[in-house]
């Protein structure tokens, strides 16, 4: 909300500056968003009369006045403004007048004519944009008078964000009350007289949805002069300030009775409306054409003004083109009614439409302001477009309309919520400075809510109210009260800040990257997996709700590889979404850690191979981070392929024989539609499957020496290693303290088809040394077991 | 020869050895089983008896004085080798080590764990929920009713009606309140959503609310437990202000501000004592229980701790961003 500062004070005028104000307002709750000059700076402008004015000799587009200033003497100006005219009364820049920019005005010749002085349009004088030609000041304007005193220029345009609930403050009256309440001082309430009727027409209203439109105030004027009546200045000038345009005295007056009072209304030509007004909800694919010129489908939930045979308006949120006001107007039908919030809510956003009258009818308005608002738009109109003014024609339902509300505040309630006492005295003032009507009972304060006050229904609205007439920053900051009662905290279960830490200590940068995806991105890596769209995205490449963090690890390495960082390591934990009947809402949410590496080994080095990073890089830091539970040999590292990863270099991870993630090369044919340029390695688990850790269980230590025996196998290389190793800590059972494998080898010496293992293995007892036939005899087990069952020979 | 001719003779020739193999051979020469010592030894028994003793001992010292002179000429020559083998294995103690290259956390998610700390040092426990939410935990559960103008200044995104990208993580307050029962004290970090984008606005964006219900909470508490949490988050004492604000699901409300270093008030945080409306759609009695809540903007504040100027910086994961977070 908008409104001049000079406007405001006309209602209320406490003794403190224009800052002291606005932070006076902002500290209650109204924040003021902006504050404005309503005008450019400048001085020396005066009120003047153009007494000639006649072209000029040289010049086609210019006129040379003589302009009348109450001086002594006339003053010569060339004016090069259309609308320049004998008669006119002006705004006069004199000679030594300072316009805003710091331009100044000096003795000038213009052609050849002498111009001493500049007649000012309301754009030189930072009023406008853009104006059409010079200001035309009513001729009433006393001459010689200083421009901005008799505009009043010296106001501000302060802009306040109102909070929904606070919609009795979108009005000048609102407004004023609060600044009254906040500083104790009275309000000078308008009086608005009652127009007696002259003529005898009158309009029948049926209200035919009596809850969401409970009272309906219609009056006709007949005879208003549209074609040469216009708003005056002065009405013309709040307007603005409050950040509406003149358009015709009909609609400035009803929107200046909006912005005075807070009630909306609407004016429809008469000539255009056949029969009653029926107040109803619209039919089914119902049309009607808007003032902006839409056509819009009306749904049954929409309330509508109609007449006998079509629907008018928007009830509440627009009027229709073909019954609004135009130049040709000459009877109107003036309308001032009370919607239900519950029945405007959401109409407009449901059109594509947000208007001042619904911005205020879906919060609310005074539901007993709908008389006294009439009468002042009547008195208006009658006052600038003439015309003669019928009965006022009201329809009410008061069953419907809301009942003055009793709210009580308890003292006890009052201290407990806000923490402190404030004393009996404040709290009964402050409820009747706020028009609660307070009266004192045993355990605190029966209120009465003014109807302009309908968001106070409960005991806590009136806390918050003497909270902030009190003041919030009155009320002392102290430290919470509570049990002092442990928060558990499970050694079992790892915490992810632990995890994080290991990976940023292995050279990984946390990323995090946005949950939506570019579903092209996400084909290109789970094909044939659905996922769930947002159906009004961002952009398109933002609409995919994400399966995995690697389209967007995978996106922010393209990011850096395009800025000349080819060297990354990324992790991200957060959720993944995949549709799932069975979970709440359709959509499984598993939350997940991934990671993703590409580039070089390490960072270029002056010792160090600048070798590029491969599958067991990635499997290291991996397992790294598994270790960390203390449950390594609980996880299962199984060759399965993925339609994101390279098929010969992918794992998918067990744990205790359930899938939680998968490892690997992202799939060459991937890096295309990605954009990436090289080799990436991925890597994703449930988090659920990572934070579950060991408990430590100590063992004593053997005093007895250690033996290490050194085997290498030959087998063929299709034979997964693992295995191979599980089978010999299978067999080496208690006594088998370490097994390394320390050598793979293909080559020279042996057959293309196989490989060469080698490990170590140490075995060691805890009650005695081992003798050699017991080493001998595990290892001879061994031996035959891997023979047995890998075909594996022993090398010479 | 005489002795002090040998002395003389030996000195001359181990001043003039030029390695240990040399010097070597010097003392075989004079001290050796057939050196030259051995031979004057040989030439005492020539003497007579009375003789003898003092000749021995002339020799004894001359060859004394030989074996000095050729312990302290080996001692210099290994003095020199470890000399020489140690200015062999100087470094250059400027080339740069062999480190592992340490990553770094988001500045976001250390933002995150900071907030957590300060608020589990009092007792408040981090929850979480999903992302995905319906709109009666987003919304009604909040006492923000269908069509309500509040739903309107949220920029939801939509799957249908009834499902959205949760708005705020307040969804995981009203979850925690229907499974556990005061008095509680949670805090609920994560990734939030709005359909709006620009240098101040991304779609996704991470808020951590709290929540502190129980029997006698008051306003004056929640003012005293974020005055506390704002000076120890950007370490110093600053200027903060409660401002009478609107929020659904709670009354009063108030939007915080700090005064920034340009003497502008900046909001940081929205909070206020949770509404009555909340409290029952989750079955706590409000006659019984108070509670207060805030919510807070985690990328806006370390915007203002690490003098991010651009919003959207926290989501391109640029190398060059991140690693100044280390």
């Amino acid at each position: 909300m908008k409104f001049s500062e000079s406007w405001l004070r006309e209602w209320v005028n406490p003794a403190i500056s224009s800052e002291e104000l606005v932070a006076q307002i902002t500290m209650a709750g109204l924040e003021v968003d902006s504050v404005e000059p309503v005008a450019g700076e400048f001085s020396g402008i005066v009120v003047g009369k153009v007494v000639e004015c006649g072209p000029h000799p040289d010049a086609e587009k210019l006129q040379v006045t003589k302009i009348d200033v109450g001086a002594e003497e006339l003053i010569d100006i060339v004016c090069g403004a259309k609308n320049c005219r004998q008669g006119l009364t002006v705004a006069v820049a004199m000679i030594g007048a300072i316009l805003p920019g710091n331009f100044k005005i000096k003795k000038a010749k213009l052609r050849g004519v002498p111009s001493h002085g500049m007649l000012c349009s309301e754009a030189e004088m930072g009023m406008a944009d853009e104006a059409p030609g010079i200001i035309e000041l009513p001729s009433d304007a006393p001459i010689g008078m200083d421009v901005r005193e008799y505009l009043k220029l010296n106001d501000s345009i302060i802009e306040v964000d109102l909070t929904p609930n606070r919609s009795d403050c979108l009005s000048i009256a609102g407004l004023a009350r609060e600044v009254g309440v906040l500083n104790q001082a009275d309000v000078n309430s308008i009086t608005i007289p009652t127009v007696a009727a002259t003529i005898s027409d009158s309009v029948e209203v049926n209200l035919n949805a009596g809850e969401a439109c409970p009272r309906y105030i219609g009056r006709v004027i007949k005879g208003v002069n549209l074609t040469s009546s216009v708003s005056p200045l002065w009405l013309v000038e709040k307007l603005r300030r409050s950040g509406i345009r003149s358009v015709d005295p009909i609609v400035d007056v009803t929107n200046y009775v909006m912005l005075e009072l807070g009630q909306p209304m609407h004016a429809f030509d008469k000539a255009k409306v056949s029969g009653a007004i029926q107040v109803r909800f619209a039919e089914e694919n119902e049309t009607l054409t808007l003032l902006d010129g839409n056509q819009v489908k009306l749904k049954t939930n929409t309330l509508v003004i109609a007449d006998q045979e079509k629907a008018l308006a928007l009830a509440g949120v627009f009027g229709g083109q073909e019954s609004g006001v135009s130049d040709s107007t000459q009877d109107i039908i003036l309308e001032s009614a009370f919607f239900a919030p519950d029945a405007i809510m959401g109409k407009a956003r449901q059109y594509g439409l947000h208007t001042d009258s619904s911005h205020r009818f879906e919060r609310g308005v005074d539901s007993q302001i709908q008389q006294i608002a009439i009468e002042r738009a009547t008195q208006l109109i009658l006052e600038i477009a003439g015309g003669e003014a019928g009965e006022l024609c009201i329809a009410e339902q008061s069953e419907h309309l809301a009942q003055a509300k009793q709210v009580t505040l308890r003292k006890e309630r009052l201290a407990l919520k806000l923490g402190i006492n404030i004393s009996d005295e404040t709290v009964l003032e402050v409820l009747q400075r706020l028009g609660l009507e307070p009266k004192t009972n045993e355990i605190g304060w029966d209120t009465l809510v003014p109807s302009y006050r309908f968001d106070i229904s409960i005991e806590e609205d009136l806390i918050e109210e003497i909270a902030r007439v009190y003041g919030y920053n009155n009320i002392p900051m102290i430290s919470p009260v509570a049990s002092l009662k442990m928060s558990q905290h499970k050694e079992s279960k790892l915490a992810l800040r632990d995890i994080r830490r290991v990976l940023v200590s292995l050279g990984y940068q946390e990323a995090i990257t946005y949950s939506f995806v570019d579903p092209k991105v996400q084909a290109a890596l789970f094909k044939d997996q659905e996922s769930l769209i947002l159906p009004n995205p961002i952009s398109a490449d933002m609409s995919a709700m994400r399966l995995s963090t690697w389209c967007g690890l995978l996106s922010s390495v393209v990011y850096n590889q395009n800025r000349q960082q080819s060297r990354v390591r990324l992790f991200e934990t957060g959720l993944k979404f995949e549709p799932d009947q069975n979970a709440e809402n359709g959509i499984k949410q598993t939350p997940v850690l991934g990671g993703v590496i590409t580039g070089l080994k390490h960072g270029e080095h002056w010792s160090l191979d600048s070798t590029p990073v491969d599958f067991f890089d990635l499997k290291g830091d991996f397992e790294t981070v598994l270790g960390l539970t203390g449950k390594l040999n609980e996880y299962q590292f199984v060759s399965e392929t993925h339609s994101a990863l390279h098929p010969g270099q992918s794992a998918a991870i067990y744990k205790n024989s359930r899938k939680v993630g998968y490892l690997g090369a992202v799939h060459p044919q991937a890096n295309k539609p990605i954009g990436l340029k090289q080799k990436a390695f991925v890597f994703e688990i449930e988090l659920s499957a990572l934070l579950d850790a060991s408990i430590p269980e100590a063992r004593g230590l053997s005093k007895f020496p250690s033996v290490r025996r050194d085997l290498a196998f030959v087998v063929n290389r299709d034979v997964q290693t693992g295995n191979i190793l599980d089978e010999i800590k299978k067999i080496g059972g208690n006594q088998l303290v370490e097994l390394n494998l320390f050598d793979i080898y293909q080559g020279e010496g042996i057959a293309d088809s196989d490989k060469s293992i080698a490990v170590s293995l140490v075995f060691q007892n805890v009650e005695r040394t081992l003798e050699d036939e017991e080493i001998a005899a595990i290892t001879n087990s061994v031996i035959a077991n891997l023979e047995a069952k890998f075909s594996a020979t022993l090398r010479d | 020869m005489n002795l002090d001719g040998i002395v003389a003779q030996a000195q001359e020739a181990i001043e003039s050895a030029s390695d240990l193999i040399a010097l070597d051979e010097i003392r075989v020469q004079f001290l050796g089983k057939k050196g030259l010592f051995t031979e004057q030894m040989k030439g005492l028994g020539k003497l007579p008896p009375e003789e003898k003793p003092k000749a021995g001992q002339a020799i004894n010292q001359a060859k004394q004085q030989v074996q000095a002179l050729l312990n302290d000429k080996r001692d210099a020559f290994q003095q020199a080798e470890l000399d020489k083998k140690l200015a062999e294995e100087k470094v250059d103690v400027t080339l740069p080590g062999r480190s592992a290259e340490i990553g770094g956390l988001h500045p976001v998610t250390k933002t995150i764990e900071r907030i957590e700390r300060f608020f589990g040092e009092l007792g408040f426990q981090v929850r979480t929920g999903p992302e995905v939410e319906d709109d009666w935990h987003n919304f009604d559960a909040l006492n923000i009713p269908d069509n309500h103008p509040a739903r309107a200044d949220h920029d939801t995104f939509y799957f249908n009606p009834k499902l959205v990208l949760r708005t705020q993580t307040s969804g995981v307050q009203i979850r925690t309140m229907k499974a556990e029962q005061p008095p509680l004290r949670i805090i609920s970090p994560g990734r939030v959503y709005r359909n709006d984008y620009d240098q101040t606005h991304t779609p996704m964006f991470h808020q951590v609310e709290g929540l502190m219900v129980d029997e006698k909470v008051s306003f004056a508490e929640l003012k005293g437990i974020l005055y506390d949490f704002l000076t120890n988050f950007f370490e110093e004492e600053l200027e903060v202000r409660f401002r009478p604000s609107f929020f659904p699901f709670t009354e009063p409300s108030a939007e915080v501000d700090v005064k920034g270093k340009n003497g502008k008030w900046l909001e940081v945080l929205g909070c206020g004592m949770v509404h009555p409306n909340v409290l029952q759609s989750v079955g706590i009695d409000p006659e019984k229980y108070t509670g207060f809540a805030f919510g807070m903007g985690v990328e806006r504040l370390a915007m203002l701790r690490y003098g991010v100027t651009d919003l959207r910086s926290f989501f391109e994961n640029d190398l060059r961003f991140l690693k100044q977070f280390k």
